[in-house]
């Protein structure tokens, strides 16, 4: 069986900025794949080209044996591509359950909005947000509202899973709970794809890491290779957390 | 929604009784006070719902009244031209909106505030259909009295907001009402969810549309003669945005409400201040937005809030 993501020289350019260049990715059902590389380096914009924010200027981008390349968000949504963003972006106006319903109506196959309510319940309850269901999503702290974000892509019922720093800006109780509830949503044979600042979060969560810096792909391995790779110490890693790790290793 | 839908029924019904008064003053208020509340519950589908400011009702309704009356100039039975109206001004609105709803914002208000103006300069060159400046004028139905056609208008512009009033209450529980709001808030997030935002506001545009065409033909038979300037008047665009911020963007009831007491304003300050009625009238419209942000409808909602709280305090 092929990939569930493919993409094969995949290009995009914003005026004379090249913010991808030539990339050729390939993630396998069920795995989780860290995406990591310094500010700027393209991770957003990667996932934009995926979802169909973007358009690849060049390049194509198959998603489950389909060419996606040119679906708009909304399409690429209805066929199993979901993604939080790093600015949490809800309904404001609306109630948490509504945000949820929402997603499992328009892209998660809702036949009715009755029946997409009651699959609305049942991935709120899978968040821990079940409590507080009938709240404004405005009234949430930061940390609820990242998890409303996994709750509405979870409704959306994904192949694959785009979380794009999904934890900035948590504290480390609310990480941990984070982590937790990734690892549960990749149990449930979801396909991970995550953007993470955090080396000890991608290391803990990724079976294979990819590294981005000025646009190009400049590796890509099992985090042991990764975190020893002389390219990615230069540019993302750095020095002192390689002689950290070689010291605690 | 039942409780909506019986509201809805009761409504109408008091309304209907108004030809029982047998008063003709009566009878045009409450013909305009319909006519009024079928361009405000219109634009609620696209400026309530879809949070579009559009400034195409005059658009509408102009291009309803000539399709109307031209139509019946050629020979085209009345009940048929304001059905065909209905039809020009539901695919105008589709094209229309599919060119302008790329536009978001202010950009969305100001382009199709022009659309109105195209439109007008349009009819005023089409003379040998249109007549252009000099206007048109349209048979006079054969009806028995000056009061039984008053009867007869009123109660045709009751069934557009009949059908109108239902239609909202259709929508605002379907999916297309719900994918509405979604983008109301957040279009992006909204594509983001599956919601194929470019066909809901396109649909939205053209319920916002369909009614005020047929309103247009009503208008244009009711007075059997109409001109540019009138039909396509910028006003009727300010009007029904008006009328919808006054009673409660997004809500059901709220467009009903704002258009009876925008006319009810309107028309008391013309009569106690003729001189400077636009004025006043501007005046009390900018108080009213300033202390009643989210209309009348809302202090419904803020007295529900309210016993929601105290509900669950007690419990």
């Amino acid at each position: 069986m092929s990939a569930l993501l493919e993409l094969s020289g995949v290009s995009r350019r914003f005026g004379g900025l090249r913010a991808l260049s030539q990339i050729d990715l390939a993630v396998e059902r069920g795995e989780v794949v860290g995406l990591i590389g310094p500010n700027g380096a393209g991770k957003t914009t990667l996932v934009n080209v995926v979802t169909g924010v973007h358009r690849a200027s060049t390049g194509r981008v198959r998603f489950d044996g389909e060419d996606v390349t040119r679906l708009r968000p909304f399409q690429a949504a209805r066929r199993g591509i979901a993604r939080t963003f790093q600015i949490v972006q809800p309904f404001p106006g609306m109630t948490v359950l509504e945000n949820v319903t929402a997603a499992a109506l328009f892209a998660g196959g809702g036949r009715s909005i009755p029946q997409a309510r009651s699959q609305a319940r049942e991935h709120l309850g899978f968040v821990g947000l079940a409590g507080v269901a009938d709240k404004p999503a405005a009234a949430l702290t930061l940390a609820m509202r990242k998890r409303l974000e996994l709750a509405k892509s979870l409704a959306m019922r994904p192949k694959l899973l785009l979380l794009d720093e999904v934890n900035a800006g948590l504290n480390a109780v609310e990480m941990d709970a984070a982590l937790a509830l990734i690892r549960g949503i990749a149990a449930r044979g979801v396909t991970i794809v995550i953007i993470e600042h955090l080396m000890k979060v991608v290391l803990s969560l990724c079976s294979r890491i990819v590294v981005l810096h000025h646009g190009e792909l400049i590796a890509a391995g099992a985090p042991a290779e990764i975190v020893k790779d002389e390219r990615v110490i230069q540019a993302y890693l750095g020095r002192r957390y390689a002689a950290a790790q070689a010291a605690g290793g | 929604m039942k409780r909506d839908a019986l509201l809805g029924v009761a409504l109408f019904a008091l309304i209907a009784a108004l030809p029982l008064s047998g008063d003709s003053y009566w009878m045009r208020l409450g013909t305009t006070m319909l006519m009024y509340g079928v361009l405000a519950i219109s634009w609620n589908f696209i400026g309530g719902m879809a949070g579009y400011p559009s400034f195409a009702s005059a658009a509408f309704f102009g291009l309803g009244a000539y399709t109307g009356a031209v139509a019946q100039k050629l020979g085209v039975p009345m009940a048929l031209a304001w059905g065909l109206a209905g039809i020009f001004a539901l695919a105008f609105a589709a094209a229309l909106g599919l060119a302008l709803l790329r536009l978001r914002g202010h950009y969305f208000a100001i382009a199709s505030l022009v659309v109105a103006e195209v439109l007008r300069e349009l009819v005023n060159a089409a003379t040998d259909l249109t007549g252009g400046g000099m206007g048109l004028n349209l048979p006079i139905p054969r009806l028995a009295s000056v009061q039984a056609q008053a009867v007869f208008f009123f109660y045709a512009m009751l069934a557009l907001a009949a059908l109108a009033f239902a239609t909202t209450l259709v929508v605002v529980r379907s999916r297309l009402g719900f994918g509405l709001r979604c983008i109301q808030q957040n279009e992006s997030a909204a594509d983001m969810l599956g919601v194929n935002t470019t066909r809901y506001k396109v649909a939205a545009f053209m319920l916002s549309g369909v009614f005020v065409g047929v309103a247009g033909a009503i208008y244009a038979s009711w007075l059997h003669y109409i001109e540019p300037p009138d039909v396509f008047d910028v006003l009727y665009s300010v009007k029904a945005i008006v009328m919808v911020l006054l009673g409660g963007a997004g809500s059901v009831f709220g467009p009903l409400v704002g258009a009876a007491l925008f006319l009810s304003l309107e028309e008391l300050v013309w009569r106690n201040y003729l001189q400077v009625h636009t004025g006043v009238l501007g005046l009390l419209i900018v108080l009213l937005v300033m202390f009643l942000p989210r209309g009348l409808m809302s202090l419904r909602l803020r007295k529900d809030s309210l016993v929601g709280k105290s509900a669950k305090a007690s419990g």
